[in-house]
């Protein structure tokens, strides 16, 4: 077992979600919708929001704490804090930062939290339109390269090809994804099907991904309330511990035009070694694993590089019996970004902490240790490991 | 454009495998990358090297990383490289690039150069099998009718 300063200390005690709607279709703003998740979390942990004393967040959120505080009443903030990096990279290393302050003894009830209406304001998935690119962007840009899945397929085909990987193992993830939100009325697709026909014969995007291997783009808003263990333990909800929260990268990820040391990676070569030295356990002690698809390529080589299988296992041990909940290596239980609510990665850390309550809509059986894989392949990564509490 | 003026445009364009319309690359305002869009105006492919290293970095940084010298000379390479990775781009995310799907992207290595790699355009039908490893070499796209003109760096297969 681990002795590790941060294992064990703190825990998730409240979860809060908004209903996740497609993109633009919120009947609520972004802000509205965030003070909401934080309500709604505080409720579900049984703690006056105005105890809130911490706010942390990531990829540049736009509903700040001083606003929030204000709207909240807030008696006495003392931590407003922001993880550097776009995309969902971020998503356990908030995790971690609200834990750090409170085993440091500077905050006492963090909130982590989300909040994204694609409708109010711009969209990921395009370009730039503009006449001059002069930063990095200009050894991609001028050549179509542009989006998020553009920058990523190069990743993943290169790691495909250094491990003979097929097609058949993204479509697996794909279908996972929908295969539980099927059981999950608050995702968005629930009620859509996903069959191997339907993958085969979508569009392309970029190659290697279809459309179904690509994120959804979603409103809503999700926020969880982290405290000290003890506090926890006084709270309604059982603990959702967190035994390790880890963030960082490899040398060198986002080294320009390409020029990453170690290329075909989820980024998670250092992280996923790092995190489970914090938490004591290993692979085979995971029960349920949540990994953030940004696009299923992504979730390919973060599976890799946290050890729930060798590269060259990924033909053989990709298929969506595999990663049900009922399977050997069940992910994304809720239906992730493909399918629940692409909320950042957010709505993944809080399926963890619902496995180890015993309340997922595809809930694992004696599910005690669930891992968390936030956003891939970016610069820094972050993951997690949540445990019931012993 | 529709796919009538893009055909158009290509007749009248043929060295340019994109349509205009994308971001014009501009060379960084305190003029680190400055010899390198010099250098391709004039055909000649440039990366920076380390002397005290023995060894080229690419994209360009005011530093090398291997022993943090500052101000890395760029000094020419051979324009042939291998294809280490590649995408073929079926949904456009930008305006000009409506009528130009799919197109291919290939991340190029050099061998000549301690395996830097640069992205590009691979040139010719972007529905030809294309395999890692391939051999490639540089064709400077020049953009003249823009203000200022500017060189793209783009890849062929060797022997087309
Ligand atoms: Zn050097």
């Amino acid at each position: 077992m681990s002795d590790h300063p941060m294992r064990g200390r703190t825990a998730i005690s409240g979860l809060g979600e908004t209903k996740y709607y497609k993109r633009a279709m919120a009947p609520d703003g972004e802000f509205k919708m965030c003070l909401e998740s934080i309500l709604l979390a505080c409720e579900d942990a049984g703690i006056d929001p105005r105890d809130i004393d911490g706010f942390c967040s990531y990829s540049n959120e736009r509903s700040s704490p001083d606003r929030i505080a204000a709207a909240l009443d807030i008696k006495e903030m003392r931590l407003s804090n922001m993880f550097w990096g776009g995309g969902g990279g971020g998503g356990s290393g908030a995790l971690a930062n609200a834990v750090s302050a409170i085993i440091s003894g500077q905050c006492e009830v963090v909130v982590v939290y989300r909040a994204l209406a694609q409708g109010q304001f711009g969209r990921f998935g395009q370009g730039a339109v503009v006449n001059e690119v002069n930063n990095d962007g200009k050894w991609t840009a001028p050549f179509g390269l542009m989006s998020p899945a553009q920058s990523f397929a190069m990743r993943v085909r290169r790691f495909m090809h250094e491990n003979g990987v097929q097609q058949e193992a993204l479509r697996a993830i794909s279908m996972a994804s929908y295969h539980h939100a099927q059981q999950n009325p608050r995702a968005v697709m629930h009620g859509r099907e996903l069959t191997e026909e339907i993958y085969d014969q979508s569009r392309w995007i970029v190659e290697p991904f279809h459309l179904f291997d690509c994120c959804m783009e979603n409103d809503g808003a999700a926020a969880i309330i982290v405290t000290s263990v003890e506090r926890a333990r006084d709270l309604k909800p059982a603990p959702a511990v967190v035994l390790a929260a880890a963030q960082g990268s490899t040398a060198r990820n986002q080294a320009p035009a390409h020029n990453a040391d170690i290329y075909a990676t989820s980024n998670f070569q250092h992280v996923g070694k790092r995190l489970y030295e914090i938490a004591g356990v290993t692979p085979n002690d995971i029960d349920v694993s949540q990994v953030y698809e940004n696009f299923t390529g992504g979730v390919m080589m973060s599976i890799v590089e946290h050890g729930l299988c060798s590269a060259d296992e990924v033909n053989d041990i990709f298929t969506l019996e595999n990663f049900k909940s009922t399977g050997k290596l069940p992910i994304n239980t809720s239906g992730g970004n493909l399918a629940e609510c692409y909320m950042h990665g957010l709505e993944l850390i809080i399926e963890a902490a619902r496995q180890i309550r015993g309340q997922s809509p595809n809930q694992v059986s004696d599910a005690e240790v669930a891992l968390v894989a936030s956003g891939p392949m970016v610069t820094p990564v972050s993951s997690c490991i949540l445990g019931v509490d012993r | 454009m529709t796919t009538g003026e893009l055909s158009q445009w290509h007749a009248s364009n043929p060295d340019n495998y994109l349509p205009p319309g994308l971001a014009a690359p501009r060379p960084w305002q305190d003029g680190l990358d400055t010899p390198y869009w010099d250098a391709i105006e004039r055909n000649s492919l440039v990366v920076q090297y380390c002397d005290s290293c023995d060894a080229h970095q690419w994209g360009p940084e005011w530093i090398c990383h291997r022993c943090h010298k500052f101000d890395l000379e760029y000094v020419e390479v051979e324009p042939k490289g291998r294809i280490y990775s590649w995408e073929r781009i079926w949904h456009p995310v930008h305006p000009a690039l409506q009528a130009s799907c799919p197109y291919m992207v290939v991340l190029v290595e050099l061998p000549g150069a301690d395996n830097v790699r640069m992205v590009g355009n691979l040139l010719g039908d972007p529905l030809r099998p294309i395999t890692i490893g391939e051999e490639v070499e540089a064709v400077f796209e020049h953009h003249k009718d823009v203000d200022p003109p500017y060189t793209l760096v783009q890849w062929k297969r060797v022997g087309d």
